[in-house]
């Protein structure tokens, strides 16, 4: 296997065990609070970790429940748009015409857009919490994938494959998601894969500016913000969680690139 | 028995709000031809000339324009890529049996139908059924086609160049395939090809198809003792002598 994809497989399996066993993991409660003043941001050291923060919680602990946020985020959010853009994507590419330019027009009204300022401002209206977070992103994330599964599908319902199966009688449905939709899928896991990274991101910066996971609730993103003004004398606060980020984010973009080297047809050996 | 009436199809450039209007392509241009049952009919001609424009409406991928398509009895088609005709995450069981499949036959009946089928094309088919496509020879996926061509029992096979891919020592095997299936079956052949001397092995009658329409249609001795027309004669002496 290649060397990137077992290195991102390695770091997110191990991330994912840390977030399913988080209570096992983490050493302390992540929301006690500690507010003596030799209390508060410690540094790191055996007792904690990654120090404690400016109430005095412990930062390894809250980074530990902060994975499951940042993780779910990631899949659920890219789960979401996988499927929109899979069915507008393969709708558009399958069946041509009006519906390909209308979704198409869509598409680019989603492209036209600043997504970031879109989600921050529907966050805004909807009201800042988790699920809100992870569907935003997700309906906002899909117009690549679209655009991505139409051209697959543009170029797989001329194959003689698919001919045949018109000529046998094989109705639409099963065409699209027997025929054209397994084809299909090599480009989409290299891009859903690179999404996730995305998705994290997001969730990390709107945490950031406190549009994300509302405190007490600890989520990679907040606890930067929440190191922010002690970044001059608690540098741990800050380090620590943007290595999380930056190394999760990194992971998946490995697998992803690996994956598209994977099954890019010139690099692979078997058609 | 297959009958064609004056059948045209042309291609119209899309036209879109940045494109001025192109001229369409004559892809069949009046094209009219009968083939009784049991019968092969040789369509010949260079590439681009239509043929396989004609084998998709024939098989009704594509809607005519005008003119009359008669068919009796099902149709179905062998393409001459056998890499891009069969389904890559299939294997040769579900690509063989899909027809049996969704007519919504029992599974013990489709493998049945599915082994009998490769026994007709003879592939072995307990080495076979559980494989996927890219584990075979260009030869054997033709078969593989040819196996799934023939599971819905079609009485015409509409064959587009189906050995122009293959090896040369590869042809004949499959084109003798084709010839003892056709008897077995009582099938009706229009098969298309580039190749003359291909054309005058498997047709009883032949077409020679230039530009859209057809040019001279005879019998495989008549075109080569004596051919009519201008162009038939020019395809004759393209054809190099060994």
């Amino acid at each position: 296997m290649n060397r990137r994809i077992t290195f991102g497989i390695t770091i997110i399996i191990i991330l994912a065990l840390v977030a399913i066993f988080a209570s096992f993991v983490a050493t302390h409660d992540p929301l006690e609070l500690d507010l003596s003043l030799e209390g508060r941001l410690q540094g790191p050291s055996p007792e904690h970790f990654f120090g404690t923060d400016n109430l005095g919680r412990d930062v390894f602990s809250r980074m530990v429940y902060g994975t499951r946020i940042s993780l779910s985020v990631g899949f659920i959010a890219v789960f979401i748009s996988m499927v929109i853009g899979l069915f507008l994507g393969g709708v558009s590419g399958y069946f041509g015409g009006w519906v390909d330019s209308l979704i198409m027009r869509i598409v680019e009204v989603m492209y036209c857009f600043p997504t970031f300022f879109l989600i921050m401002m529907v966050i805004t209206f909807l009201g800042a919490n988790i699920v809100n977070v992870m569907v935003v992103i997700g309906l906002t994330s899909w117009a690549g994938l679209c655009r991505l599964v139409r051209a697959e599908f543009l170029t797989l319902r001329e194959r003689d494959f698919v001919h045949s199966a018109k000529v046998q009688g094989v109705s639409d449905m099963r065409i699209i998601f027997r025929h054209i939709l397994p084809n299909a899928m090599a480009p989409v896991y290299v891009s859903a894969t690179l999404s996730v990274g995305g998705a994290i991101l997001v969730e990390s910066a709107l945490s950031f500016l406190g549009l994300g996971v509302q405190v007490p609730t600890p989520s990679w993103g907040n606890i930067l913000t929440a190191g922010k003004n002690y970044i001059d004398y608690a540098w741990w606060l800050t380090f620590f969680p943007g290595v999380a980020i930056l190394i999760t984010v990194l992971s998946f973009n490995l697998i992803g690139e690996g994956l598209r080297e994977k099954l890019d047809p010139k690099l692979s050996e078997s058609r | 028995m297959i009958e064609l009436k004056n059948v045209k199809k042309y291609f119209h450039p899309r036209r879109g709000i940045f494109s001025s209007d192109g001229d369409s392509v004559k892809a069949v241009d009046g094209v009219s031809f009968t083939v009784p049952r049991g019968k092969t009919f040789g369509l010949v001609g260079e590439s681009g000339c239509g043929k396989s424009t004609i084998a998709k409406l024939i098989v009704g991928i594509l809607e005519p324009d005008s003119g009359e398509i008669k068919c009796q009895g099902n149709t179905d088609i062998v393409f001459q890529d056998p890499f891009s005709s069969l389904n890559p995450r299939m294997t040769i069981g579900d690509i063989v049996g899909e027809p049996l499949f969704i007519s919504g036959q029992k599974r013990n009946e489709i493998k049945a139908g599915v082994k009998r089928m490769l026994s007709v094309v003879k592939l072995r088919s307990a080495e076979c059924i559980d494989k996927y496509p890219h584990q075979f020879s260009g030869g054997e996926r033709q078969r593989i086609a040819i196996a799934r061509s023939l599971v819905r029992k079609p009485h015409i096979l509409v064959l587009d160049e189906p050995v122009s891919s293959l090896d040369v020592s590869i042809q004949a095997g499959i084109l003798n395939l084709l010839k003892d299936i056709q008897e077995e079956m009582y099938l009706t052949y229009v098969f298309i090809t580039h190749d003359l001397r291909v054309a005058e092995f498997m047709s009883d009658a032949m077409g020679v198809m230039k530009e859209g329409t057809l040019v001279e249609v005879a019998s495989p001795r008549e075109i080569y003792s004596s051919p009519k027309d201008g162009y038939t004669r020019q395809l004759l002496d393209s054809i190099p002598k060994l």
